[in-house]
């Protein structure tokens, strides 16, 4: 297909991986480029882009899987939420298997609770109007490429008057981790491939202070090989003329300015908030709450959920996998203990999950 | 969760579209996008939302840097 198929060919790949040979020759000193997008890392563990690197140019998986970023407690806070007889749970289906506290959606919905796998947020509006004698509550989880799909639904609810649709909120915002992994001297970062699809949103301009503060090379990049290569070739070409820049190599989906109408819609029903994320803690404006004047369609307003403190897997190295201090082999569950099919973290569930892309294609 | 795919619009009705990928067809919703798409656009689909439209003319350009970079090389 168009747009996909000239991105992943052989040749090109492997004349570009030449190229990046012969520019890692006149690097001083290794280099770890962090690629962010939980789809970049499926990207670069399918077609083994790492065995085509030279070993002085590293990549890092970073925080950017929006199901694995997402803290036990909310899943506990999830799990709450199916308790009540009234509520029907809807979710994208890939949160299903992340395991709470103490079960996991899926274990729920075989004991009986009423937990709905959605492909749209519209779709879940469609469920409220459905059963109006019942409570859909939808988990919003995920970046700014999923939160103004979610704004929308949000505004549908409104726009048909509906009381009993609402949304368990904890959407991330990007720039943010990026800072705090930037500041950390046991990754020693020296350039990011920024994130595709969420860049599609925020643009390319959102990196500039970045870039520009902290001295660290931006490329926005696609998903597909060529793409990849050619973020990395970019980020070399940084490197060896000394500068930190923005430059945007995915340029056919993403601009300058990003989506100005995704934009306006999502802070129309969303505003920063401090939020927490597995391994990174809780990190200053990195999320979205719902508005104040939105309240009616927050569910942690319209339902009182007693949730215990969270219990995580002391076992489960999950946080180090997600900062990319560790890789998922580095674990020692990994593969024996923990599979796609019986995960023990967020990162083994997800299809965009470091282990579980590192456990589906190997090194 | 994240995913998106390009895709290509195969019919419209208003904000509706219905986006073709490798045989699968979607249902997606365009309201999302700042720009006017038509039947025959790329567009990028994320949780029944077209998010961005695909340049073909920035694609196209991509390549040709992709392409120019090695041949550069090799005639080195
Ligand atoms: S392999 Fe499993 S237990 Fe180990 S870090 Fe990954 S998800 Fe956690």
């Amino acid at each position: 297909m168009k747009f996909q198929d000239e991105f992943r060919d052989r040749e090109l790949v492997q004349n570009m991986a030449g190229n990046i040979r012969r520019m890692a020759e006149r690097l001083p000193a290794p280099v770890n480029f962090m690629e962010v997008c939980g789809t970049h890392t499926m990207s670069i563990y399918q077609y083994g882009i790492r065995t085509l690197l030279p070993e002085n140019v590293r990549l890092v998986s970073g925080p950017g899987c929006p199901v694995c970023v997402t803290p036990i407690g909310y899943v506990d806070r999830a799990l709450a939420c199916t308790a009540d007889p009234r509520n029907i749970v809807a979710t994208f289906g890939d949160m299903l298997r992340v395991p709470g506290s103490h079960s996991s959606l899926m274990e729920q919905r075989a004991t009986g609770a009423d937990i709905r796998i959605v492909y749209s947020p519209l779709d879940a509006v469609s469920l409220a109007k459905n059963n109006p004698e019942r409570r859909v509550v939808f988990l919003g989880v995920g970046f700014e490429t999923t939160a103004p799909t979610i704004a929308v639904s949000i505004l549908e609810a409104s726009r048909r008057k509906l009381t009993n649709y609402c949304v368990l909120a904890s959407h991330k915002t990007m720039p943010v981790p990026m800072e705090i992994l930037t500041c950390d001297p046991d990754l020693n970062l020296k350039g990011y491939l920024c994130p595709a699809h969420v860049s599609t949103v925020i643009g390319g301009a959102a990196y500039r202070p970045l870039a520009e503060k902290y001295h660290i090379p931006c490329v926005v990049t696609g998903f597909e090989p060529a793409d990849v290569m050619q973020g990395i070739e970019m980020l070399l070409a940084q490197t060896l003329r000394g500068e930190a820049r923005v430059e945007i190599q995915y340029s056919r989906a993403v601009s300058w300015e990003g989506n100005p109408k995704a934009q306006a819609i999502l802070h129309q029903f969303f505003e920063p908030c401090d939020s927490v994320w597995r391994g990174l803690g809780v990190l200053p404006g990195s999320g979205l709450a719902i508005r104040a004047e939105y309240a009616e369609f927050d569910a942690e307003q319209v339902m009182t959920l007693d949730v215990p403190d969270a219990v995580e897997n002391p076992a489960c190295l999950c946080g180090e996998v997600l900062k990319g201090k560790l890789t998922p082999f580095e674990c020692p569950l990994f593969g024996e203990f923990c599979t796609p099919e019986a995960p023990v973290g967020a990162c083994m569930v997800s299809s965009e999950g470091t282990c579980a892309a590192a456990y589906k294609y190997g090194r | 969760m994240c995913l998106g795919v390009p895709m290509k619009i195969v019919s419209k009705d208003g904000d509706n579209i219905v986006a073709e990928v490798d045989g699968v067809q979607k249902e997606a919703n365009v309201m999302l996008l700042g720009e006017e798409v038509a039947i025959g656009d790329y567009v990028i689909v994320h949780a029944g939302f077209a998010i961005s439209r695909l340049d073909e003319e920035y694609a196209t350009e991509t390549l040709r840097l992709m392409r120019e970079v090695f041949s550069a090389e090799d005639m080195a």
